[in-house]
């Protein structure tokens, strides 16, 4: 692995359980920064879990994450992360319009009790213009469809200003106009140095839209640049599946 | 007429009228929350748990203070909370039997304990019952100095963790990741919601406070999409309901207030489910019949290319 590469975030050992069973195994992993990473794996891989567990949102069994600038405990560090978590995750039936949901990504920076300024305001109108919203601002959130809630999570993150971005499965059910319009705006952060991981489910997206990739299930099956790792031996590792996996495009 | 206007000036009526209000208003706003959060049931299990903790109060302390007697109802209310809760966490029943499980063994056991005290020789013990389906008359100024503290209190920390609350009750993760804690919102919020409940228990009862909770949020989601205007209005429909429900049982002989305030927040929520518009029940009636018939007309699906 290339020694010049700088790491955003460190995984050692990490082991995650619910009740006793454990869902990640012994999980060490670099996160390159500046690059656009998956973590594809099999369906209960524990893809999301290690994102949780990254962002501090699960407590490990053993094993430590560490952030450049020390642990995700510390404000600073918080304030340096952006999360789209999965849109299935929040009933979006709550009172709310969409302007409202995207100032919560403002809300660390503010801190406890403070209230969103007008500058906040600004940014959050600037986020949703970024992945072609704002005509939407005033909408109640309930009238969405699936692709418009994925987008306004993704607003919501980039309010953050972070540099490291964590996305749970942001292509999840959106149409393929939706989808090239958030890989531009992956390449558009990449471009500006931020570090981008993604959880992603479409094998055969996978060397067109990330740098690096993570394999998992369970324990790390192979993590590095796309064109090292991303192959048919270690899919089918992977999936423990012995039919191909992957069309002839790699 | 001339009753109305005699109602409004008797003492009495200004004292129990101004305290079913003050507990409609403040039950109305963090039953907002508790509604939204999808913990409706919890405050059932609260107030009904209570019933024990007040007996027992009175038992242990020997006093008929309201002050004591909701102490007591603080205490139980919220062991049965840490038991429901703790329940769901190291067993694999599921919250709703834990909730009904937890509510029914403190209820029957402040109801053994009630009519034990009951049977007791001296005749201090009377009007305790009064928990059961709340008696409002027995307002006094002092009760409602409590209320009006509390009140005041719950609401302040409504407004200044307003921000807080909303992104914690929509998405509890998110908030975590960015760093307010979800232990600490969900304790203060809960603390907050059964605080709201006890206050109401002498005018209302352990029976009914819930509904006090939850009616008015649930009629006020119907009227609007803003979460500040849902939790407005909702402390506006509870204290109508409280002086409605106030005159009324003044005007009427022989009819208790807890329960006709609760009938008026009742009437309200049916009209909010039956006539808002959106998501009122017949406007989306009227809705699906205006679409079918305009499909109708044009004959086919409508044109989903033109955007």
């Amino acid at each position: 692995m290339d020694k010049e590469l700088d790491f955003a975030v460190e995984v050692e050992d990490l082991t995650v359980a619910y009740d006793a069973k454990p869902v990640l195994w012994d999980v060490d992993l670099l996160i390159p920064r500046g690059k656009i990473l998956a973590i594809v794996g099999p369906n209960g891989a524990g893809k999301t879990t290690l994102i949780k567990a990254m962002l501090g949102l699960l407590k490990p069994v053993s094993g430590s994450v560490r952030f450049a600038d020390g642990d995700i405990h510390s404000r600073s560090v918080k304030n340096s992360i952006g999360y789209v978590p999965q849109s299935g995750s929040v009933d979006w039936d709550f009172p709310s319009t969409v302007l409202d949901v995207v100032l919560m990504g403002c809300y660390g920076k503010l801190g406890w009790i403070r209230r969103p300024r007008k500058e906040d305001m600004e940014l959050a109108k600037q986020t949703l213009t970024k992945v072609s919203m704002l005509d939407y601002a005033n909408r109640q959130i309930s009238q969405l469809s699936g692709g418009q809630q994925q987008r306004v999570f993704l607003a919501r993150a980039l309010a953050q200003e972070a540099d490291i971005y964590f996305m749970d499965e942001p292509f999840k059910g959106v149409d393929a106009k939706t989808e090239l319009a958030i890989v531009a705006l992956l390449r558009e952060l990449r471009a500006q140095g931020k570090t981008v991981v993604v959880v992603h489910h479409d094998l055969q997206t996978v060397a067109e839209y990330f740098d690096w990739v993570t394999l998992i299930n369970l324990r790390v099956v192979a993590s590095g640049p796309v064109e090292e790792v991303f192959n048919e031996e270690n899919l089918q590792k992977a999936y423990k599946s012995k039919h191909a996996l992957l069309k002839s495009v790699v | 007429m001339n009753s109305f206007i005699a109602l409004f000036s008797d003492y009495t009526f200004q004292v129990v009228a101004l305290g079913s209000a003050l507990l409609g208003m403040i039950s109305g706003v963090l039953g907002s929350f508790a509604v939204l959060r999808k913990q409706s049931l919890l405050g059932d299990g609260v107030s009904h748990a209570a019933l024990p903790g007040v007996v027992m109060a009175f038992v242990l302390l020997g006093s008929k203070n309201t002050e004591v007697l909701l102490l007591g109802a603080l205490v139980s209310g919220l062991m049965a909370t840490l038991f429901i809760l703790s329940i769901v966490k190291h067993t694999r029943i599921k919250f709703d039997s834990a909730l009904a499980l937890v509510m029914s063994v403190f209820f029957g056991l402040g109801l053994v304990l009630l009519t034990y005290v009951q049977k007791m020789p001296n005749s201090n013990q009377a009007g305790l019952n009064r928990f059961i389906f709340g008696q409002a008359s027995t307002l006094l100024q002092r009760d409602l100095m409590l209320m009006l503290i509390t009140g005041a209190v719950l609401l302040t920390l409504v407004l200044l963790f307003w921000k807080e609350f909303k992104l914690f009750t929509f998405d509890s993760d998110f908030a975590q990741s960015l760093g307010f804690s979800p232990v600490t919102l969900n304790l203060l919020l809960s603390a907050m919601i059964v605080l709201s409940i006890i206050i109401g228990l002498q005018t209302v009862g352990v029976i009914l406070m819930s509904a006090m909770l939850i009616t008015p949020a649930v009629a006020a989601r119907q009227w609007t999409n803003k979460l500040w205007v849902m939790v407005t209005l909702s402390a506006f429909f509870g204290a109508i309901s409280g002086v409605a429900g106030t005159a009324a049982s003044s005007l009427i002989p022989r009819l208790p207030t807890g329960p006709a305030i609760v009938v008026c927040v009742s009437v309200i929520v049916i009209i909010s489910v039956l006539f808002a518009p959106g998501r009122g029940v017949l406007h989306r009636m009227y809705q699906r019949r205006k679409n079918k018939m305009e499909y109708n007309l044009k004959g086919g699906a409508p044109d989903v290319t033109a955007n």
